[in-house]
């Protein structure tokens, strides 16, 4: 057994408020040590003593077999005197508050605790609000550290003895799980109209009675409101979306178990691992032919948003209600989330009919989290309630580079901000639009939270070149220090380099709808080469205005009347006004203001080319949600990827990618009737064999054989698989994104990163 | 002078000899005519004054010449007056200065001149000085006109932004954008339509009305370049509050909306050449609407917002819902939706 040793461990990473001190506890008792356990501002602080061989088997053990939100960073293990402990116990909180330690997640209600509220013998049964170590809210409720209920939103709830009893107790299993509550003593529910008038009774039979006659209710969650309405009901959906102004935004749904969601979807294992994790996202999938759900849900897409109830109110709610809810963000367009009463009545007044409220404060706002299986893999979204705040590993990121803080400010759309620090990445919540006086505010609190919660001062600023940014102007006012400028889609790049512990040159692939580029154009069609530091532009696709700048890219239409002009000049002009007949008038004026340049500015955009071709086929002449037409495009393709590809000719020369000879082909092939499917198909095949040649090109040029895939265009499943495929077959080393969003939502990391290597560079 | 072939500008004409003598006298002078001005002399001598006299220059360099809704002439006048009258002046005399290339014809000459002359006598101002100047091709384009005026301030008139208080009324006289689009349209023949024209009008009429009758106006600008949001910014910086704008509340006709639209361009940051933004005291906010509205240059006159505690800072709150930030221009208005 050895002699008798004395350690000091220090565990960092996701360690307090989930249990971990118990497990340490029972731990060192069951294997007969001597020893405390306490929380610090670091982390978890255990000193232990006992045999060496038993000593070194127990922090082997201490690091598996985790609590289920735990999650370690790092184990630092020092020897120490002896100190002659008789026993192991926990030893209470101190109050220093620096260092590493990380708030956890908001978990999905753990299965005990969904027991609990349906077992009629507990007393936690119908308790909304239920929650243990295992699950419940956190990052939304938590103002500050160290994480103690004092500073939570569960601060004015004083617990009643047998809470308390429980929180005390070391192997109860709601030991020091600060939200715990009970009907006695936590929060409480109420269901009020319009004008915040009480509907008397009980709240889940009204809830159940309202939505079953079509009504919309607000639903206070975790990290903000949802917008509910009865799911299999076509006319409250519609009257949803006509309230709220979205027309044709696909809407999540909530439903009741996994046996409703297989009624509706096909579900593989890897989507149901991901519907019944404790982040419990939105997961996107493909509709079954016989479901019964309106179309109103998802119009012009055969796939749909979908997760399960996460809280146990939603539990309740769905208990005896309806088996479908509609659950979409609770704001109105432009506007954050609502989070508190007062803001939800006044925010959505004249869109729910009816609010379900209670008075547990949300702290931070956090929007559902959505995600795909696709490729063996999951696929970011939104990355937001369930994963927010945990960090990103990101591997082979360390040395000099290491203990420095940079911050990414992300973009103007689905803005995410990160800190990076310490080869770990740290990215908010999705804080969406910031463009507005609501969505500039909700950024800087976010912000600030984030530092504060984290407890990072960032000494570098990565942010967007775009003139026009406000989250690049914002976070220059927020944060002191050096401010670097990174182009838009070098990030994307970057981004994706570091999610992959990619250190060397690489080429990327960057699909994206519009980013502001190095020379003042909008690029988005781009194959670079470089790295942290720089890029070149080895390739790009060809420009082509966009007549009247966002009007365009809100237009679908506008856009294909420009490819017509740009690929075939007056014939173009010609066969725009055969295609859209009713719009001969703006046609000339559209090609006039092309070519004089009158706010046309040249784009080389991806998301663009996909909305041209969209209008040409008719699909979708107007998008009513960013990325409609190219998402509507994408839903013609195959379903898969059948290892070749039929693309239309194309030309690369001098480093455009030639966009004529498509727009011809695509012309001639509507003139010859053939359907709109395989017009769509071949040009998504074409658009995959522009990206393979240039990448090809840009390889045999540089000698480099990694490619990063990154920008929105690559959430098209098929565009993802058929480059992947061809590339890896042709001996290319292919990443992807796996934990952060490919869209703008991840563009955060790779200002950090490209902001930090630049100031490592030249420090000071 | 030759009356059969059309006739152009030489660079004769700006030699100073006898076709300027000639130039001056048909045409200048027999639109601009009036007593300060016949002398021709090195200066004009105008009376002396006391109190506060407003002085403003500008120049003018609009493409095309003639465009609907007026000309180059008429802006010259309007230009300036409204400058004059913005600041609580009351215009009395402009200065006219004429860059000409060589070739431009002299019938357009004088079709400018009179309307210059027109829109002096509907300001009630006289043209009391000037200079020809005749340039060889090229070196500049057709015509340009630098106007300079003068004006009195009434003894008891304090306008400044150190008089704005919260919730005090923001107000315009009318559809905004309807200039920039205009000129837009016409120089690059784009054929907006639904009847668009300038809306160039001289302001000291119905601004004298509005300061006659009301002690509440703190504030007044002229919307030309950088429209309604660089003049509210720019008041909003100086005066150390914020101003919020209602969109709903935007006066701005089907022309310019349709027009706007179709180019993508925002009518709060397109000129204008006739319109204004006044800041009232909130009790006098719906005296000032009436009496603009009274006027045929204020017709659509409104309130659109108010000015409340802040830092410089203007917001526009949306029909949508969320509150947008108006910034000045910064270059080409790009696309941020990715
Ligand atoms: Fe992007
Ligand atoms: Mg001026
Ligand atoms: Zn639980
Ligand atoms: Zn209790």
């Amino acid at each position: 057994m050895g002699e008798t040793v004395s350690k000091r461990i220090v565990i960092t990473g996701t360690v307090q408020g989930v249990g971990f001190r118990p497990h340490v506890y029972k731990l060192a008792r069951s294997m007969g040590l001597a020893g405390t356990v306490r929380n610090s501002g670091r982390g978890v602080l255990v000193e232990v003593e006992g045999p060496g061989e038993i000593v070194r088997r127990f922090i082997a053990a201490v690091q598996e077999n985790l609590p289920c939100l735990a999650a370690i960073n790092a184990c630092e293990v020092y020897v120490q005197p002896l100190r002659g402990y008789r026993d192991f116990t926990i030893v209470p909180t101190r109050g220093e508050t620096t260092g590493e330690s990380v708030v956890p997640p908001d978990t999905a209600a753990c299965p005990d605790c969904r027991r609990e509220i349906m077992d009629p013998a507990d007393r936690h049964y119908w308790y909304p609000f239920t929650n243990c170590t295992c699950c419940g809210p956190r990052f939304t409720i938590i103002q500050s550290l160290p994480y103690d209920r004092a500073r939570t939103a569960m601060a004015g709830f004083a617990m009643c003895e047998r809470c308390s009893a429980e929180y005390k107790d070391p192997v109860d299993r709601r030991f020091h799980a600060q939200p715990v509550a009970c009907p006695e003593c936590g929060p409480r529910v109420s269901l009020v109209d319009r004008c915040g008038k009480a509907v008397p009774g009980d709240w889940v039979a009204q809830a159940r009675r309202l939505l079953a006659g079509g009504k919309i209710i607000a639903v206070k969650g975790l990290g903000g409101f949802h917008l509910a309405c009865n799911g299999e009901d076509p006319v409250a959906v519609m009257n949803l979306r006509r309230r709220k102004g979205r027309p044709a935004r696909p809407l999540a749904v909530m439903c009741r178990d996994i046996a409703m969601v297989r009624r509706h979807c096909r579900v593989s294992p890897a989507e149901e691992a991901l519907l019944r994790s404790s982040a419990a996202p939105i997961v996107v999938l493909e509709r079954k032919p016989s479901s019964t759900l309106p179309r109103e849900l998802a119009p012009g897409i055969n796939s749909i948003g979908v997760m399960l109830p996460y809280t146990p109110l939603h539990i309740l709610l769905q208990e005896k209600g309806p088996g479908v809810l509609v659950m979409t963000s609770g704001n109105r367009s432009g506007l954050p989330l609502a989070r508190d009463n007062r803001e939800a009545l006044q925010q959505l007044g004249e869109v729910a009919d009816y609010f379900l409220l209670h008075n547990r404060d949300i702290l931070h706002r956090c929007d559902d989290s959505v995600v795909r299986a696709a490729g063996g893999g999951t696929q970011f979204i939104r990355r937001s309630r369930g994963y927010v705040p945990q960090s990103i590993a990101l591997p082979g990121v360390n040395g000099a580079a290491g203990e420095m803080v940079c911050f990414g400010a992300g973009g103007d759309m689905k803005n995410t901000f990160c800190l990076v620090k310490a080869g770990r990445a740290y990215l908010s919540q999705h804080v969406g639009e910031v463009d507005t006086l609501e969505g500039a505010d909700n950024y800087r609190e976010c912000v600030e939270n984030f530092r504060r919660l984290l407890r990072m001062e960032p000494v570098v600023v990565g942010y967007d070149l775009h003139p026009g940014y406000h989250s690049a102007k914002l976070a220059r006012s927020l944060i002191a220090g050096r401010h670097v400028g990174v182009q838009h889609h070098h990030a994307h790049m970057a981004a994706c380099m570091a999610e992959n512990g990619l250190e060397e040159r690489v080429i990327g692939a960057v699909l994206d709808g519009t980013g502001y580029g190095s020379d003042g154009n909008i690029w988005g069609f781009e194959i670079l080469l470089g790295d942290y530091l720089g890029f070149t532009r080895e390739w790009h696709l060809e420009y082509v205005p966009l007549p009247g700048g966002e009007r365009a890219v809100r237009n679908p239409w506008v856009t294909a009347v420009a490819y017509l002009v740009k690929a075939l000049g007056e014939e173009g002009l010609a066969i725009a006004k055969k295609i859209f007949p009713d719009k001969q008038k703006e046609i000339s004026i559209i090609q006039k203001i092309m070519q004089k340049g009158i706010n046309a500015p040249p784009a080389s955009s991806c998301g663009r080319f996909f909305d041209a071709v969209a209008a040409l086929l008719g699909v979708c002449l107007v998008n009513t949600y960013d990325g409609q037409a190219a998402i509507e495009l994408g839903e013609m393709a195959p379903a898969r990827f059948r290892g070749t590809l039929e693309p239309y000719p194309f030309n690369l020369r001098n480093g455009v990618i030639e966009v004529g000879l498509v727009i011809k082909a695509i012309v001639s092939d509507l003139d010859n009737k053939i359907n709109a499917e395989k017009i769509a198909g071949r040009f998504h095949d074409t658009v995959a064999a522009m990206v393979v040649k240039a990448v090809d090109e840009a390889g045999a040029g540089s000698g480099l054989d990694q490619v990063v895939l990154s920008g929105g265009c690559w959430y098209n499943r098929y565009m993802l698989e058929a480059v992947s495929n061809i590339l890896v077959e042709k001996g290319f080393r292919v990443y992807r994104h796996r934990q952060i969003p490919t869209g703008d939502g991840g563009i955060c990391l790779g200002q950090a990163m490209v902001a930090g290597r630049q100031y490592c560079l030249q420090p000071g | 002078m030759n009356k059969d072939k059309e006739e152009i500008i030489l660079l004769a004409h700006g030699d100073g000899g006898l076709l300027t003598r000639e130039l001056v006298n048909n045409i200048f002078l027999r639109h601009f005519d009036n007593p300060l001005l016949r002398p021709l002399a090195d200066a004009a001598v105008l009376p002396a004054q006391t109190g506060r006299m407003a002085f403003t220059a500008d120049a003018f360099v609009v493409d095309p010449v003639f465009f609907p809704g007026g000309d180059i002439g008429k802006l010259a006048v309007c230009g300036t007056v409204n400058d004059l009258a913005v600041s609580g002046a009351r215009p009395r005399h402009i200065t006219a200065s004429f860059i000409i290339e060589e070739g431009f014809a002299l019938a357009a000459l004088e079709k400018i001149a009179a309307s210059m002359a027109a829109a002096c006598a509907e300001a009630g101002v006289t043209v009391v000085a000037g200079d020809t100047k005749v340039v060889p091709r090229g070196h500049v384009d057709k015509i340009f006109i630098s106007t300079a005026g003068v004006g009195m301030i009434p003894d008891n008139l304090g306008l400044g932004c150190h008089r704005l208080r919260p919730g005090d009324a923001v107000l315009v006289n009318g559809s905004l954008g309807n200039h920039g689009l205009t000129i837009l349209s016409a120089r690059e023949n784009l054929g907006l339509e639904g009847g668009l024209q300038s809306d160039c009008a001289p302001l000291n009429g119905i601004i004298r009305q509005l300061l006659d009758k009301c002690s509440g106006i703190k504030i007044m600008r002229d919307l030309t370049r950088g429209g309604l949001a660089t003049a509210a910014k720019e008041i909003a910086e100086a005066g150390g509050i914020d101003i919020y704008l209602q969109e709903a509340l935007l006066p701005v006709d089907a022309a310019a909306r349709g027009g706007a639209e179709m180019l993508g361009l925002d009518p709060l940051y397109l000129a204008n050449e006739g319109k204004f933004l006044a800041i009232v005291d909130p009790t006098e906010a719906a005296l000032v609407v009436e009496i603009l509205q009274r006027h045929p240059f204020g017709r659509d006159a409104r309130v659109i917002g108010e000015v409340r505690a802040g830092k410089g800072n203007v917001y526009m709150e949306t029909a949508l819902g969320g509150t947008r930030i108006i910034d000045y221009l910064a270059g080409n208005p790009l696309p941020r939706i990715c």
